[in-house]
């Protein structure tokens, strides 16, 4: 009941007597309490200092001040340095930073850092002091780290083994939610090597020598690899978006589109450093971080209609030099910072600034250049016109920064940069526009990186835009297609050509001027794809809705030369067409022997599936697959078998193939002696099934009192009663006219 | 194999179905009228006028005397085969999707469409394959589909069971005579329906086709799949053939899937298989629309199409269909010859 004016309490009354304190607020206060300690993290503390007196004092802080200012803010005033009960110093001081990233940056970069010939520092976050060396944490006694015993660890090169002794290659396959992947039997079903649900959540990817298999998760990136495709290594890069491995698989860089945020209670493999980055290269050996960085901001572009276009980041970010080495990025119109693995520094502790620069491509291979003995690895950049100043593509040397050659180029409106994939040429694509900067035209510009002085060729001036280019492997030709028609997205596939490139003959040992071979007009391809052997080339229509071409060319063909091409190096051949609709992705084999193609339901939903092919362009396998996202052949590290090896078995070919030869008959037969032996048995249990089926019905028809042949009887009902109703008998009649032989004359 | 191109029908076909002799060719289709067909040349017999919607189903009795057919109007309709007459109209609360005679003709079921409150049902009636009588109103037996409705029904061998396909993929068995559930089966993927049931010719086994692209033989008495055969498009119909061990499949993107009209993208192709081995033997091509129904010619024949694009396609086998055997194939016929 309500108190109602006339019986009211006292206690209703003295409503100022209300004590605030008795309010509970303990659960808000601990909500929104200020958290002081955070204050620690802009502290750091120095230990290994040198024991001094009062008076020393001062000069050590000046001289400590010195090293401390290297990497952030502090003051005379702001480190503190405890005397002991016998005057002296104790050998440690606070300092206090005037950011937590300075105390952090002091961490990393003054630890163990030696102060003079006798003492090194040693640097501490006083939060870390705090939270590893409060007392209990750590025994006094010393024990020995526990070493752990050798674990024998699986083969992660024994798939080049393969168990039929076929030396067939795997490729992995990722639809629906299962990832496969399976030993490639050419016309056969392929033959499982394992399967599993849910093994990726993003993607898969092959590390470059095919020894990991990666799968990509919200939590990170983790690699398998062995017989048992056990779990290699973790990578917990939260919410990874791509994955670059180095060459030679030692580093992963992991990139995500979200800047890390390190949470509270930690991270198990990052740190705080760490927060707010975008990139981290790991080390896959100890599968720890080494070094993280934060995207580089792009200027803002504004398109025609003065809005803002969506950040572009170009991938990969950090390319490798092909040893491995280094490492650089690319912070465009500014400058290439490179830096040196394994500890990631940056190379002499400077960008290297060149102005202006457009992109950047590391040399594939350690390019060995005439009468240098040092090789060195080599990149080239490119920058366009500035002021008056000419676009410019340079060559440089690393770790020496030597520029190597530089070419200055007029008229330039964009340029892309290929290498050949052993170093020997690079072939900047320049697109360039008339003074009026109405017509277009691209021209090729090849260095000669192996040749002294690194010669540059032009190949003709090609009035078409240039939409690929693409080298031959291990080989100097190239193939570029060229369309008349403006480049973006149409509805109809523009109208391409297709031109075919070639050096002349030369004397002795050098490589003759780069001539046109042939062109092919009239074509809708779009895609080059070279066998990773070189001499074939399948050119291709891909992501296309109309056309879906794949033309397989042989450039070394034994047959007739014609005369115009005596003085090429290549013979030009079409050796077979194949068309696989809506076809987004095509790869060679490791090996150049087979072809995959696929349509991938991530591009296109229609008749998703693979088809493969040998490197003649015949079919080999067709499947279609639902919900097909990706097919990729596992790579194969490098023959370990030198050059005069690997000749010689060029040279006993013939004896080699007989042997595989009737392996491959001797199969085929046994698999057509299979496959009769199961369609046998299929047939013979089916005419068992139906034997007893129709012996069962039959009985059941006898017990019911049912006729064997319910209709039979039925019609013969109404034939009689049909007998009786009309008695007369018609004759149905039909008339067939057929035309045998039609003339036709013209009288005058 | 040269086809006749019955061209009778305005609007989509929904069913083909031969007689017994497999020498009249019944059809029905979106527009509102039966067509009866002469199979040998693909005249015209005549046309079956009463239904006040789209046709969806049709049945004759064994000795090609009466029609029975079932539409969206709500009704089940019997048709006096010769005369053309309607003999009798049942009527319904909503759409029969499916409609079909049992074994010698004394009964008929009826599949109806779950809607406006409706829960889809099974209904079975008697039914006397004489022109002059008077057909029974009653009801025997109805089945109530409540977990998934039922797409298709049809009757097995002996009228001992009442197989139904569903919409969610499964298959059911039910007793004919007392309408109890006494198997039910997911067979195909979760939630594909099963669009059509043909018999063989004993109707001890059939073949289902749902828009999982898979169509399936199984047997009535067990429900046990025997055979599967995988399309690469939705299947709409797939058909037995007798004579020679084929199964028929139809299909096609639908139309409002298809993002382009060529007629390769949209596989509107009738589709054979050898039903023991399973493997595809070959496709016929020839409909600009996917193929809502195929029927096999009772006495092996030939067999007819029916398409989105309003054509039944009626064809002929030649000489070549006849002569295809497996290596095995002929070896039996060797051995018991």
């Amino acid at each position: 009941m309500a108190p109602s004016f006339e019986n009211l309490r006292d206690e209703d009354l003295d409503e100022d007597d209300f004590d605030v304190d008795d309010v509970d607020i303990s659960d808000l206060k601990e909500k929104y309490e200020v958290q002081l300690e955070q204050g620690y993290d802009t502290f750091v503390v120095i230990d290994g200092l040198p024991k001094v007196t009062e008076e020393q004092k001062g000069k050590l802080v000046k001289f400590l001040l010195k090293k401390l200012k290297t990497v952030g803010n502090t003051r005379e005033d702001l480190i503190y340095m405890p005397m002991g009960d016998d005057g002296k110093s104790m050998s440690f001081a606070f300092v206090e930073y005037s950011s937590a990233a300075e105390a952090a940056a002091a961490v990393r970069q003054l630890d163990l850092v030696p102060l003079d010939k006798k003492h090194t520092l040693r640097v501490n976050k006083m939060t870390d002091v705090d939270r590893y060396g409060r007392e209990g944490r750590i025994d006094d006694e010393y024990t020995p780290p526990k070493i752990e015993p050798f674990q024998e660890q699986e083969h992660l090169r024994s798939f080049l083994a393969d168990p039929s002794g076929r030396g067939r290659d795997q490729f992995v396959l990722y639809r629906g939610e299962t990832v496969g992947v399976y030993w490639n039997s050419e016309k056969d079903q392929p033959e499982p090597v394992v399967e599993r649900q849910h093994w990726t959540e993003a993607f898969v990817q092959w590390s470059p020598l095919g020894t990991y298999l990666t799968s990509v998760h919200a939590q990170g990136v983790q690699l398998w690899g062995g017989p048992s495709w056990s779990r290699q290594r973790r990578f917990p890069h939260p919410f990874v978006n791509l994955i670059a491995f180095a060459p030679n698989e030692r580093y992963l860089v992991t990139w995500s589109s979200r800047p890390i945020a390190i949470p509270e209670e930690g991270h198990p493999a990052l740190s705080l450093d760490d927060d707010g980055k975008n990139y981290v290269i790991w080390d896959i050996d100890t599968g720890k971080p080494i070094r993280s960085f934060a995207q580089i901001d792009q200027p803002v572009q504004l398109d025609e209609q003065g809005v803002k276009k969506p950040q572009k980041f170009p991938w990969p970010a950090f390319k490798w030099s092909a040893d491995a080495k280094y490492v650089a990025r690319l912070n465009q119109g500014n400058s290439i910072s490179v830096y040196e693995l394994p500890k990631m520094n940056l190379l002499d502790k400077t960008a290297i600034k060149i102005e202006g620069v457009m992109d950047f491509e590391w040399a594939p291979a350690t390019p060995q250049r005439d009468s240098i003995k040092t090789y060195e690895q080599l990149f080239c950049f490119w920058t366009p016109e500035i002021g008056s100043n000419p676009a410019k593509v340079g060559l440089m040397s690393i770790p020496s920064k030597e520029i190597v050659r530089s070419l200055n180029l007029f008229s330039v409106t964009d340029a892309k940069l290929h290498w050949q994939s052993d170093a020997a040429y690079l072939c900047v694509k320049v697109d360039r526009h008339s003074k009026s900067k109405k017509s277009q035209a691209t021209t090729l510009e090849i260095f000669r990186v192996k040749e002294k002085g690194v010669p540059v060729e032009v190949v003709d001036t090609i009035k078409d835009t240039v939409i690929n280019f693409a080298w031959e492997p291990k080989g100097d030709r190239f193939v570029i297609i060229t369309t008349t028609e403006p480049v973006g997205p149409t509805a109809v596939a523009p109208k391409t050509s297709v031109a075919f490139f070639c050096p002349e003959k030369a004397k002795g040992n050098t490589i003759g001027n780069f001539k046109h071979l042939r062109t092919l007009d009239k074509k809708n391809s779009n895609a080059i794809f070279w066998s990773p052997k070189g001499r074939f080339v399948v050119i291709a229509t891909i992501h296309n809705q109309q056309s879906s071409d794949l033309d397989f060319f042989d450039l070394d063909f034994e047959g007739e030369k014609p005369e115009s091409d005596k003085d090429l190096t290549a013979n030009l051949q079409l050796m077979n067409t194949a068309d696989h609709y809506g076809v987004t992705d095509v790869e060679w084999d490791p090996s150049g022997r087979f072809v995959a193609t696929w349509a991938s339901s991530w591009k296109q939903q229609m008749e998703n599936g693979y088809h493969v092919y040998d490197f003649k362009g015949e079919q080999l396998r067709e499947e279609p697959l639902e919900k097909l996202k990706q097919l990729l052949w596992r790579p194969r590290p490098p023959t370990l078998l030198s050059k005069e090896e690997q000749k010689t078995i060029r040279k006993n070919l013939r004896e080699y193939s007989r042997v595989f030869e009737q392996e491959d008959a001797d199969r085929v037969n046994s698999a057509d002696v299979a496959v009769v032996e199961q369609r046998r048995r299929i047939l013979e249990e089916w005419n068992a099934w139906r034997a007893v089926t129709e012996e069962e019905v039959a009985e059941e028809r006898d017990i019911m009192g049912l006729p064997m042949d319910p209709v039979e009887e039925l019609i013969r009902i109404k034939t009689e009663q049909l007998a009786l109703d009309d008695t007369e008998e018609k004759v149905i009649e039909e008339i067939m006219e057929e035309v045998l032989e039609e003339t036709e004359e013209i009288v005058n | 194999m040269r086809p006749v191109l019955l061209a009778g029908h305005e609007r989509a076909l929904t069913q083909i179905k031969y007689n017994y002799d497999g020498d009249l060719i019944f059809s029905t289709a979106k527009d509102q009228h039966i067509c009866a067909w002469f199979a040998h040349n693909g005249e015209r017999l005549g046309t079956y006028h009463g239904h006040q919607g789209a046709i969806w189903t049709v049945d004759v009795d064994p000795t090609s005397t009466i029609l029975a057919s079932g539409s969206a109007d709500n009704t089940i309709r019997l048709w006096d085969i010769k005369t053309g007459k309607c003999l009798k109209t049942w009527e319904f609360p909503t759409a029969v999707k499916r409609v079909e005679f049992n074994e010698d003709a004394t009964k008929l079921l009826g599949v109806t469409e779950k809607r406006m409150g409706h829960l889809g049902s099974i209904v079975v009636l008697d039914v006397k394959v004489d022109v002059e009588a008077e057909q029974n109103d009653e009801k025997v037996l109805t089945i109530v589909c409540d977990e998934s409705k039922a797409t298709v029904a049809g009757w097995s061998y002996l009228s001992k069971y009442i197989i139904a396909g569903h919409e969610d993929g499964s298959i059911s068995q039910y007793d004919a005579k007392t309408g109890d559930l006494l198997y039910n089966f997911s067979i195909h993927e979760l939630n594909q329906p099963i669009v059509d049931i043909q018999w063989s010719k004993d109707r001890t086994y059939f073949i289902t086709a749902s828009k999982d692209k898979t169509a399936k033989l199984v047997s009535a008495k067990d429900l046990e799949v025997l055979k599967t055969y995988v399309a690469d498009t939705p299947l709409n119909s797939a058909t037995i053939t007798n004579k020679k061990d084929f199964v028929i499949l139809g299909g096609g993107q639908a139309a409002m899937d298809v993002t382009r009209t060529s007629a390769r993208q949209g596989k509107f192709e009738a589709r054979f298989y050898h039903k023991i081995f399973e493997d595809e033997i070959g496709r016929v091509r020839g409909h600009f629309g996917p193929l809502n129904t195929v029927a096999a010619d009772p006495t092996g024949k030939g067999y007819a199409s029916g398409g989105e694009d309003g054509y039944v396609r009626v064809h002929q086998f030649d000489k070549g269909y006849y002569d295809f055997l497996y290596e095995v194939e002929r070896e039996r016929q060797n051995k018991q010859a």
